[in-house]
């Protein structure tokens, strides 16, 4: 093994031949390569990626080693593929024997085979890949002289189920090699250690190393004529502002929170772009090679803007980035900081960045994050122990690659960061759903999928099911895509995707808009819509499945900060103004306090609570609201939540607001109503399909039959109806602490506010209210207004037809 | 009765929002494609361990709509078990609550293409029961007229002002009526799928299940 402090001539003359010198974190990284476990945090660029591959090259350059000596995992395919270019260039400048390869869904089945039997030096993959790689038999064999593992972009990875399973396919590598060195490179994070912690075998130490994270980003908010609308999320007000700032760039990426908001925004960017600026859109659900044409457009410096989502928030080198524009209000003071550092990072200028709110209360918690990123505070949440839904697919890939031992297995997912207070009840539960499904009626004796042999060890009952087991590998959801393309007589070409739920609901001749075309479906053709492109001036949005974010706990808490101060010269004047009058009618939320406003406006009594809980939580709230002023007779008709607020509406004025916040009362909510919601069984269903109870993908020579497949919603039923204790219901309500169902902020809110509730009932509409009337997404509450809804559209539908309508008994 | 009345070939029928159709004239009660056993056979075949209490949950429904009914007659329009193993492997207590919603009424097997053979359950196995006006088969047969089917587990989708609503439904014409899967773990086949236009004549009507029931002109 290497252990000089200084690098061999070969090096040095490579680096002097750069004109460069070893950064000192790279060189921190050269001493420390005998450690366990070191975790990197570095800007995007600065040779993070170098810093973590020169042991490696190092190590390699004599030649001597045979077989697979580092693996690196990214979160990207396009990632691996990046690094396996530049990774390429000082291997051959410097004629180092060394075989690097990647390895990824894209990647070729023949090549994949050629890899198992004869492993390249380097291996760069993804979590996904690598453990479809574990789960075969002769794994042990293929990592059998791995010395290090390097996972780039690790803080994306842990944000999510991705990073579980990673660390747990770790845990075997570790098995198989022992001496499995790790380092993680992340950029900047708000809590290290919790990084270091998940990346570690537990409970090896794991030193943090820092670069210099570079001179401090010049950030600013948009300043312009019009002033930011009351409500939305278009931005279009500051179309003509962005297309200045444009010109005035070499490169911008200009960053939306959700697809859709891009697609709209892009449309509008060209509408108004006189000069025909080149500027691209990059989302997840364009198709690839659309992606493509835009990524390697940039590279080559042809494009002026990238309108983007998070697809582009990871460190891909995309060229040079001299301006990132943020539209919306950033949500989450880290995202932007990490999104910031996209801009410049070659030179070590300041990166420059511009927000842009898209209505007035964005104005405050842009300025709130401005602060925030200034001081350099960033947020997030702490990781959730190891979800259980990830651990049964890590059995299950386990018993793919041949029969195991349960006490071996548990002991070694316990060294994986997440699961290391695992209890056995918690490993046994998953093993039993595993091999029996591990249900109260015990009906699967025959057919188990797991059994255990005379000598102990557990085993698949059909080696056949390994294949379908590696078929189902991973954490991420695409489900219920649908693919767009142009129809045949239009050349067939492939668009994105939307979702299924969007496809169903188009008739011949709406028209949507995606990759910021506006498009006419003119049907669905196996399960492909199909398209023709259109001149529609009023598209309908379609809905992607990106990920709508929430403000972040720590920000909310900065923005009711600022409500203290007495006055907010850091705002434009109409947004303090604004402010001003809401304290002068009623009052401005407060930290340890909840403001609630009940007023009546346009014959409905109205009751606003500024729960200040991001918006899957506010959303629940209204929900479990609703429900209860249903039941204690008030009759509410609707609500409507963002991040801040939750606006409810309804025949009769709440008098008394405070015991509807009576925690013991709102958990009930969770456990009774909700329990039937939609968005629990969206939440059971990632969960199940992760667990391996709903497969995706099945072998092809299989033929689906349409009416064969029936909706996980009905097993979700099942399991309420009959056995509510089940492992997938408790993983279930777990999940729904965070996600889309957010309980926990709920009750985050609730240890927030004790018994502090403040209800002021003004005779009209408050300013700070005022818009949530304009806002989308109103819900209605029906207890019978489905039934409605279908008795009349039924009879409209019967009458225009001519048909008779016979009598319903 | 959350129903909906129709006629075929001069008789009244009603679909039951349950997805039964009753034939009133008659005291007959008419389910199709129960699919009984299907976990069992999922677990058997694909590795894959659904909930069990599929076969559970069907019994229950259609226990409810004996109790509501009173049928004197029952047919099971075929695919009434996921396949022949599933019939043998029904766990003892299913089967005896079978032959108790059995007692006191007549019982139709007709048979599928899931489950072909004779089972060792009550009821008479027939492959097509004819009644006077009406026939009733599993697989709907193309020019035949005054026949009961299912086979298809049809169901149709209808836009309403806020949103795609989608239902297990009857499709019903002036030759024929198919029925909608009434087993618990049953999917469906919409309605403009080429299988179900062809079938169906152009005034077809859609009758959605559920806790109420609608007729629309069959979506296409």
């Amino acid at each position: 093994m290497f252990s000089a402090m200084t690098l061999p001539p070969t090096f040095q003359n490579w680096f002097a031949g750069k004109g460069w010198s070893v950064h000192p974190h790279q060189q921190a990284m050269l001493d420390r390569a005998a450690d366990p476990a070191t975790l990197l945090i570095a800007p995007t660029g600065g040779g993070k990626t170098l810093a973590g591959f020169l042991p490696s090259l190092l190590e390699l350059s004599d030649g001597r080693h045979n077989g697979l000596h580092t693996l690196y995992v990214s979160p990207l395919k396009a990632l691996a593929a990046d690094i396996k270019r530049n990774l390429r260039g000082p291997v051959e400048e410097m004629g180092l024997p060394i075989r690097i390869e990647d390895r990824t869904g894209d990647t070729s089945q023949t090549r994949k085979k050629a890899q198992r039997v004869d492993p390249p030096h380097i291996l760069l993959t993804t979590p996904e890949s690598l453990a479809l790689l574990i789960s075969y038999e002769d794994a042990p064999r293929m990592f059998a002289r791995l010395s290090r593992i390097v996972i780039d972009e690790i803080h994306a990875l842990a944000e999510s189920k991705r990073g579980d399973q990673l660390i747990l396919a770790l845990s075997r590598l570790q098995t198989f090699c022992p001496g499995l060195r790790r380092v993680g490179l992340s950029a900047t994070v708000e809590d290290p250690p919790a990084i270091a912690g998940l990346l570690a075998r537990h409970p090896d130490p794991c030193a943090i190393l820092t670069a210099d994270p570079g001179p401090p980003a010049d950030i600013r908010m948009l300043a312009t004529e019009a002033h930011p609308p009351w409500s939305g999320g278009g931005a279009a007000y500051a179309i003509p502002a962005v297309l200045e700032e444009v010109r005035k760039h070499r490169t911008t990426l200009i960053f939306h929170n959700t697809r859709a908001q891009a697609e709209i925004f892009f449309r509008n960017l060209w509408l108004a772009n006189a000069d025909n600026l080149p500027i691209g859109i990059h989302h997840g659900s364009l198709e690839r090679e659309q992606r493509a044409k835009v990524e390697q457009a940039m590279v080559r410096g042809e494009l002026r803007a990238i309108v983007c989502t998070g697809t582009l928030d990871l460190g891909i080198d995309w060229g040079d980035v001299d301006l990132i524009i943020q539209v919306g209000a950033p949500k989450n003071v880290k995202r932007l900081v990490q999104r910031i550092g996209r801009a410049n990072h070659r030179y070590n200028a300041p990166s420059k960045a511009i927000l842009v709110p898209a209505n007035r209360f964005e104005v405050v918690e842009c300025v709130a994050a401005l602060e925030a990123a200034r001081a350099g505070e960033l947020d997030g949440d702490p990781r959730a122990s190891g979800p259980l839904d990830v651990l049964c697919q890590h059995i299950l890939i386990a018993a793919a690659a041949g029969p195991f031992d349960a006490t071996a297995l548990f002991d070694e997912v316990r060294t994986a960061g997440g699961y290391s207070d695992l209890s056995q009840a918690d490993f046994d539960a998953c093993l039993g759903f595993c091999a029996t499904g591990g249900y109260a009626l015990r009906a699967y004796d025959r057919w188990q999928r797991l059994k255990q042999r005379p000598d102990g060890l557990w085993e698949l009952r059909d080696p056949r099911a390994a294949q379908r087991i590696r078929m189902n590998i991973g954490t991420i959801q695409d489900s219920d895509l649908i693919k767009v393309r142009y129809r045949r007589n239009r050349g067939g070409k492939p668009l994105g995707e939307v979702e299924e739920v969007f496809a169903a609901s188009l008739t011949p001749g709406d028209t949507f808009l995606i990759g910021g075309q506006v498009v006419r479906y003119e049907g669905l053709r196996e399960m492909v819509v199909e398209v023709s492109p259109d001149a529609a001036r009023k598209p309908r949005i379609a809905v992607f499945s990106g990920t709508k974010f929430a403000t972040s706990t720590q920000l909310s808490a900065r923005i009711l900060d600022m409500f203290r101060r007495s006055d907010w010269p850091e705002l434009p004047r109409h947004t303090a103004d604004w402010l001003a009058l809401q304290r002068a009618v009623s009052q401005l939320p407060q930290t340890g306090r909840l403001l609630i406003e009940s007023f009546p406006w346009d014959g409905r009594q109205h009751t606003c609570v500024y729960g200040f809980a991001g918006r899957n939580a506010q959303q629940t709230l209204g929900l479990l609201l609703t429900k209860r002023l249903e039941e204690i007779g008030l009759h509410p008709l609707g609500f409507v939540a963002t991040d801040y607020a939750t606006l409810i509406w309804g025949l009769d004025g709440v008098i008394d607001p405070a015991p509807l916040f009576d925690r013991a009362a709102l958990r009930d909510g969770l456990d009774r109503w909700l329990a039937g919601n939609a968005v629990m069984k969206r939440t059971f269903r990632t969960s199940a399909t992760i667990a391996g109870l709903i497969e995706r993908n099945l072998p092809s020579a299989r033929r689906s039959g349409r009416q064969t497949t029936f909706s996980s919603d009905i097993l979700y039923d099942t399991l309420l109806k009959y056995d509510p204790d089940h492992l997938m219901m408790r993983i279930t309500r777990d999940e729904a602490m965070r996600g889309l169902v957010d309980f926990g902020r709920i009750e985050e809110m609730l240890d927030r506010i004790g018994p502090r509730i403040d209800h002021v009932q003004p005779d009209r509409v408050t300013p700070l209210a005022a818009p949530l009337f304009l806002e989308m997404g109103k819900v209605p509450v029906k207890g019978s207004a489905e039934e409605r809804l279908l008795a009349e559209e039924a009879q409209s539908l019967m009458q225009s037809a001519g048909l008779e309508e016979t009598d319903t008994a | 009765m959350n129903s909906h009345g129709f006629s075929l070939a001069g008789i009244t029928l009603h679909a039951m929002g349950s997805g039964a159709l009753w034939w009133p004239d008659e005291q007959l009660l008419c389910v199709s494609d129960l699919h009984l056993g299907k976990s069992e056979r999922v677990a058997r075949r694909n590795g894959t361990i659904l909930p069990p209490y599929d076969t559970r949950d069907t019994l229950n429904r259609l226990a409810a709509d004996l109790a509501l009914t009173n049928a004197r007659t029952v047919v099971c329009l075929g695919d009434s078990f996921d396949d022949a193993d599933a019939a043998r492997s029904l766990p003892e207590e299913e089967k005896l609550w079978i032959t108790r919603l059995q007692a006191g009424r007549r019982w139709v097997w007709i048979a599928g293409n899931h489950d072909p053979g004779p089972l060792d359950l009550g009821g008479t196995h027939l492959s097509e029961l004819p009644r006077p006006s009406l026939t009733f088969r599993h697989i709907a047969r193309p020019g035949s007229s005054g026949e009961v089917s299912g086979h298809y587990h049809p169901k149709a989708q209808i836009r309403t002002r806020t949103r795609t609503i989608t239902r297990p439904a009857f499709l019903v014409d002036a030759d024929r009526v198919i029925l909608p899967a009434y087993g618990t773990y049953t999917g469906g086949l919409r309605s403009n799928d080429a299988a179900l236009s062809g079938l169906m004549r152009s005034e077809a009507v859609a009758i959605l299940t559920g806790r109420s029931v609608h007729a629309i002109p069959m979506p296409r």
